[in-house]
C-alpha cells in the first residue's frame, strides 16, 4: 500500500511542503517513511533521528499539526486515504527542512544553578527512601524531546522566550528543587528569571509529554506554590522581614 | 588551499563522542585544568548511552553484601573467556563503585534498597545483585546526570560536529579536521591531545540496537592515524532485540527483563535454556525449575536460572531453537514476564519495556510474552589501548568506552558498559593530562594534511553522478548480515571479504546531491569511509581466529582451543593495506589469576589476593 505524505523542504529564509508517496510496511512509523523518503526520493532530507524507540527525543516534529516523535507514530494511527503532513517544531528556527535550531534550549539549561548535595552522614553512602525519590524520578524521565517548548504558548505564540524558560526547565528546576539531598534555594530565581508567573496552566505541553509526565499538575504548581509561599504569604512575609530570608530547609 | 581560510579552534584535549565514555572524560580534562572541548554527531545527550536500560554493574554490596571487586572481576574474566586484558578487567571493578557514587553526588537519582542505598538488580553472569539502576532507563540518568554536570565545568560543547580525520605532526596527534552539520563547513581543531570516544559500529548490521551514529568513525579515524585495533572478532549480540514488526527488528529488549524473572520459552512452551548449560557454568546454575523459581524469590543458596547465563550462550541457544523448527511466528523465541511477576511490578520496574512494546508492538507485556532474537548490540573489540593510561600507539592519542578494546575480553556482561564509560573515561582524561604535562614539542597541522581531508570530503559533493550511499550502505550491511553473522564459518568469512573487497569500489564513487548543509545523504557518504575498515577488520579477525570462543563461533572450529587463550588478534594499517595478525598474551600477574580462578567460597570470605 502506498501513502502520500507532504514534508516541509526548506531552510531559515524560504521553504514549503512537498509531496511524496511511500510504500507500507508492517508497522511502519512515521520515521520509517522518512526514511524511505531519503533513500528513494530525496537523499539530502534533514531529520533527526537516534535511538528509534522514544528514549532520545531526536526526531521531535508536527505531525498534521500535533507535536510529536517521528519514531513513535505509527502509520496504522491514520486513515488509510489521510495525506500525513510533517513539519519542523514551530518554536524554534528552522536549520533546514525538519531540523531546528534547539540550541536556546541548551542555554537555558546553563543558567539554571547545579545541583548542590548535602555532606554525606557516614562519609560513604547518601541514604533516601524510595518513597522519597520517586516524585522527582518521575521529572528524571524527560528525554528533551522539547515537544513541550514547542506547544507551550509562552514560547510559541506569544515569542517569550527572555521571559520563561519553558516547562521542560521547569520541570528540571522541580526536579533540583524537590531531590532529598539539594541544599541550593532557587526559589528566588525561579520567580524572577525563570517566569514561572507566566505559565497559565494549560496543561498542553502535559498533553504532548512522550514520557507522560505530569508536567503542570506534579511540577510546574507546585513550584508556582513554593514561590507563593516564599513572596506573597503576609506572615512569611513579617518573618522574613525580622529575621532574613532563610533558605531552603534540609 | 590554505587552512587560514577554515575555522580554526584550540583545545589543549579535544574529545570526540560525548556519551558516557566522552563526557567523563571531558569532565576529568577540565578538572585537571586543560582547556578541553568535546565534539558530538548529535545533540548533548542524545547519544547511544540514553539505550543503555538495565543498569550499571559495581560490587556495592547493597543487595548482597557478599559482593566485592575480586568478585566482580572474576565474573568478568569468567564472562570474557579469560581473553581479556587483566589489567583494565582489574581496574574496571576496583574503580566502578566510586564512579557509581560519584554520580550520584552529582545528582543520579538511583532506586533505593529499604535502607535507602542504591539498590542493586541481578543481571547474566554477575554473580550477585550488582547493577545500579533506575527503572529500564539507567542510560538516561547517567547521560543526564553527566550532561546537566558538565555544562557548568568549563568545558566548550560542539554538538552536530563529526570528525572526518586526526591530523599528525610527525608521529604525534596534532588536530582533527571536522565539519559543522548544520553548515556544512570545516572546522579544525588543533589540539596537544585527543581522545576518542566515538562508540561501535554496529551499524555495519542489518539487524541491530544501534542508532546511525555507530558507524566506526573512531576505529576509522584511529586506523588511518596507525593505531592498532584488537580482538575485532568478537561483536556482541545481544540475545533479546525485537523481532517485530519489521521497522523495529533490533530494537534492544533490556535483559533487565530476565534479571527481573523473565523466562525464555519456545514455541513448545518449554523452557529450553536447560538444555544449553555450558560444563563451565553448571555447577553455578540451576539445573531445575523449581531451583531457578527458588532463587527468583529469594533464596540465597539457589543456583542462579540458566537464562541468565552469558549473552553469547543465551544468543547461540536462541538461534538454534529457531533453526530447529521450535521459534516464534516471527522468527524468534518467547520472552515471558507477564506470568512471573505481577503487572504492577513490570510497569515499576521495566516501564519503558512496557512503554515501547504497548506503543510500537501493541502487545501488553503484563499480559502476553514478547517475541525476542538475536540483535549486533557491542563490539568487544575496539582501539588497542595501554590498560593504565588509555593511550594508543599514537603519542597523543587516546581512546575510551565502546571505540577501545581489551577490557571485555570474548564477550562483555551486561552493566558492564556503563562502569567501563565511566572508568575508562576518567582514566583516559588522567592519561591525557599527564601527557601535555610532559608534551615539550610545539605541534602544528600542516596545510597539506588538512587540505587533503576536506578535499576527499568535498569530491563526495563534486562528482556529476555517482552510487546512493543509502543503497551502498545497505549492500554493506546484507554483506556482514550474511557472511559474519553470529554462527560463522571461515568459507563464509571469506566470502564476505571478498564482497567486502569489491563493495570499496562503489564506497569511493558515492555521490551526494544538494549542498553540504544539513545533508544527511553526504553524511551518509562520509561515514561509510569509517564503516568499512571496521568491517573489513571484524571479518579479518573473524577468519584467522580458528576456534569459537565467547561472542565468536566458528561452525568449522567448535569449542574453545587451549592456544586461543595464547592470543589476541591485532589489525593495523600497512603500505599493503589491512594486516591482520596474532600477538601473543602476557601470563596474567599471579596475584590476578589466583582470583580468577578462585573458588566463589574464598572469594566471599575476603581471605584470598590482593
Amino acid at each position: 500500500m502506498e501513502r502520500n505524505f507532504k514534508i516541509w523542504r526548506g531552510d531559515a529564509e524560504k521553504g514549503e511542503f512537498k509531496n511524496y508517496a511511500v510504500k507500507l510496511e508492517q508497522g511502519m512509523v512515521v520515521l520509517d517513511a522518512i526514511h524511505r523518503i531519503q533513500v528513494e526520493h530525496a537523499n539530502d532530507l534533514a531529520v533527526r533521528w537516534n535511538c528509534k524507540a522514544g528514549k532520545c527525543g531526536s526526531c521531535s516534529v508536527e505531525i498534521n499539526g500535533r507535536p510529536k516523535l517521528a519514531c513513535m507514530t505509527r502509520m496504522n494511527e491514520f486513515s488509510p486515504e489521510e495525506v500525513i503532513t510533517v513539519q519542523p517544531m514551530k518554536t524554534f528556527p528552522v536549520i533546514k527542512d525538519l531540523v531546528t535550531d534547539v540550541s536556546w534550549n541548551y542555554e537555558q539549561n546553563k543558567m539554571i544553578p547545579p545541583f548542590k548535595p548535602r555532606k554525606k552522614k557516614n562519609g560513604i553512602d547518601h541514604v533516601m527512601y524510595q518513597q522519597d525519590v520517586e516524585r522527582i524520578q518521575e521529572f528524571r524521565k524527560c528525554i528533551e524531546c522539547y515537544l513541550c517548548q514547542d506547544v507551550c504558548h509562552v514560547l510559541r505564540d506569544q515569542d517569550k522566550k527572555e521571559k520563561f524558560v519553558g516547562p521542560r526547565f521547569m520541570i528540571r528546576l522541580a526536579s533540583l528543587e524537590m531531590h532529598p539531598l539539594d541544599i541550593d534555594d532557587r526559589i528566588p530565581k525561579i520567580k524572577n528569571d525563570f517566569g514561572s508567573g507566566m505559565c497559565n496552566i494549560t496543561r498542553c505541553c502535559t498533553d504532548v509529554c512522550p514520557e507522560h509526565i505530569q508536567i503542570t499538575d506534579n511540577g510546574i504548581i507546585p513550584l508556582k506554590e513554593r514561590v507563593v509561599d516564599r513572596f506573597y504569604d503576609p506572615v512569611r512575609w513579617i518573618y522574613n522581614k525580622l529575621f532574613g530570608n532563610g533558605a531552603k530547609q534540609e | 588551499m590554505d587552512y587560514s581560510d577554515i575555522q580554526t579552534i584550540e583545545h589543549d584535549v579535544l574529545v570526540v563522542g560525548a556519551g558516557g565514555a566522552g563526557i567523563r572524560a571531558a569532565i576529568e580534562c577540565a578538572d585537571k585544568g586543560l582547556s578541553t572541548g568535546i565534539i558530538s554527531k548529535s545533540l548533548l545527550g542524545k547519544a547511544h548511552t540514553v539505550m543503555a536500560e538495565g543498569g550499571i554493574a559495581a560490587s556495592l554490596g547493597n543487595v548482597d553484601s557478599r559482593d566485592n571487586w575480586k568478585i566482580h572481576f572474576r565474573d568478568t574474566m569468567r564472562g570474557g573467556k579469560f581473553l581479556n586484558q587483566w589489567r583494565m578487567a582489574e581496574l574496571h571493578a576496583k574503580h566502578a563503585p566510586d564512579r557509581v557514587r560519584e554520580l550520584e553526588e552529582w545528582g543520579a537519582v538511583f532506586d533505593r534498597t529499604d535502607k535507602g542505598l542504591i539498590s542493586q538488580r541481578n543481571f547474566g553472569g554477575h554473580r550477585y545483585p550488582r547493577l545500579a539502576h533506575v527503572g529500564d532507563r539507567t542510560g538516561l540518568e547517567i547521560i543526564r546526570t553527566l550532561q546537566d554536570f558538565c555544562v557548568h565545568q568549563s568545558i566548550a560543547t560542539h554538538m552536530e560536529c563529526t570528525g572526518l580525520d586526526l591530523v599528525l605532526d610527525g608521529d604525534k596527534v596534532s588536530g582533527l579536521v571536522g565539519y559543522w552539520r548544520d553548515t556544512g563547513r570545516f572546522v579544525l581543531f588543533k589540539t596537544k591531545a585527543i581522545i576518542l570516544a566515538t562508540g561501535g559500529g554496529g551499524k555495519a548490521w542489518k539487524v541491530t540496537s544501534n542508532s546511525w551514529e555507530y558507524t566506526g568513525d573512531g576505529l576509522g579515524m584511529a586506523y588511518r592515524a596507525g593505531a592498532e585495533l584488537i580482538d575485532m572478532e568478537f561483536t556482541q549480540f545481544h540475545p533479546t532485540g525485537m523481532v517485530w514488526p519489521p521497522s523495529v527488528k533490533g530494537i534492544l529488549v533490556t535483559e533487565g527483563v530476565r534479571g527481573d524473572g523473565g523466562i525464555l520459552l519456545n514455541s513448545e512452551g518449554k523452557r529450553f535454556m536447560f538444555n544449553y548449560i555450558p560444563e563451565k557454568f553448571a555447577s553455578e546454575t540451576a539445573d531445575t525449575e523449581e531451583e531457578a523459581s527458588r532463587w527468583l524469590e529469594g533464596d540465597k543458596e539457589a543456583r542462579r536460572p540458566p537464562e541468565l547465563l552469558t549473552r553469547d550462550v543465551v544468543a547461540r541457544a536462541i538461534k538454534k531453537e529457531v533453526e530447529a523448527g521450535r521459534g516464534s511466528p516471527n522468527g524468534g523465541v518467547f520472552l515471558d514476564i507477564a506470568s512471573r511477576r505481577p503487572a504492577a511490578f513490570i510497569k515499576k520496574k521495566l516501564p519503558s519495556m512496557y512503554h515501547q512494546f504497548k506503543e510500537l508492538a501493541e502487545i501488553d507485556i503484563t499480559e502476553e510474552p514478547m517475541e525476542v532474537g538475536p540483535t549486533l548490540h557491542y563490539f568487544m573489540g575496539g582501539i588497542r589501548v595501554n590498560s593504565d593510561s588509555q593511550q594508543t600507539n599514537v603519542p597523543g592519542l587516546f581512546a575510551c568506552g565502546e571505540c577501545a578494546g581489551g577490557m571485555h575480553g570474548a564477550n562483555r556482561l551486561g552493566g558492564n558498559s556503563l562502569s567501563d564509560l565511566l572508568v575508562f573515561g576518567k582514566l583516559a582524561g588522567d592519561g591525557a593530562a599527564n601527557y601535555i604535562n610532559s608534551l615539550t614539542d610545539q605541534l602544528d597541522c600542516s596545510n597539506e594534511e588538512v587540505s587533503k581531508i576536506i578535499k576527499a570530503a568535498t569530491d563526495i559533493l563534486n562528482r556529476e553522478e555517482g552510487k546512493n550511499p543509502y543503497l551502498v550502505h545497505e549492500e554493506l550491511q546484507s554483506i556482514l548480515q550474511t557472511y559474519v553473522s553470529i554462527v560463522r564459518t571461515g568459507e563464509e568469512l571469506a566470502s564476505g571479504l571478498e564482497k567486502l573487497q569489491a563493495l570499496k569500489a562503489d564506497i569511493n564513487e558515492v555521490f551526494a546531491h544538494a549542498s553540504a548543509q544539513y545533508n544527511p545523504g553526504w553524511n551518509e557518504a562520509l561515514d561509510l569511509k569509517n564503516l568499512i575498515i571496521t568491517a573489513e577488520a571484524v571479518t579479518r579477525a573473524a577468519l584467522i581466529r580458528e576456534e569459537s570462543r565467547g561472542a565468536h563461533t566458528r561452525l568449522d572450529f567448535a569449542g574453545e582451543r587451549v592456544e586461543g587463550l595464547e592470543y589476541n588478534i591485532v589489525i593495523k594499517k600497512t603500505e599493503s593495506g589491512m594486516h591482520a595478525e596474532k600477538i601473543q598474551r602476557d601470563d596474567p600477574p599471579k596475584e590476578l589469576a589466583n582470583i580468577a580462578f578462585a573458588s566463589l567460597k574464598e572469594l566471599e570470605g575476603e581471605n584470598l589476593g590482593a
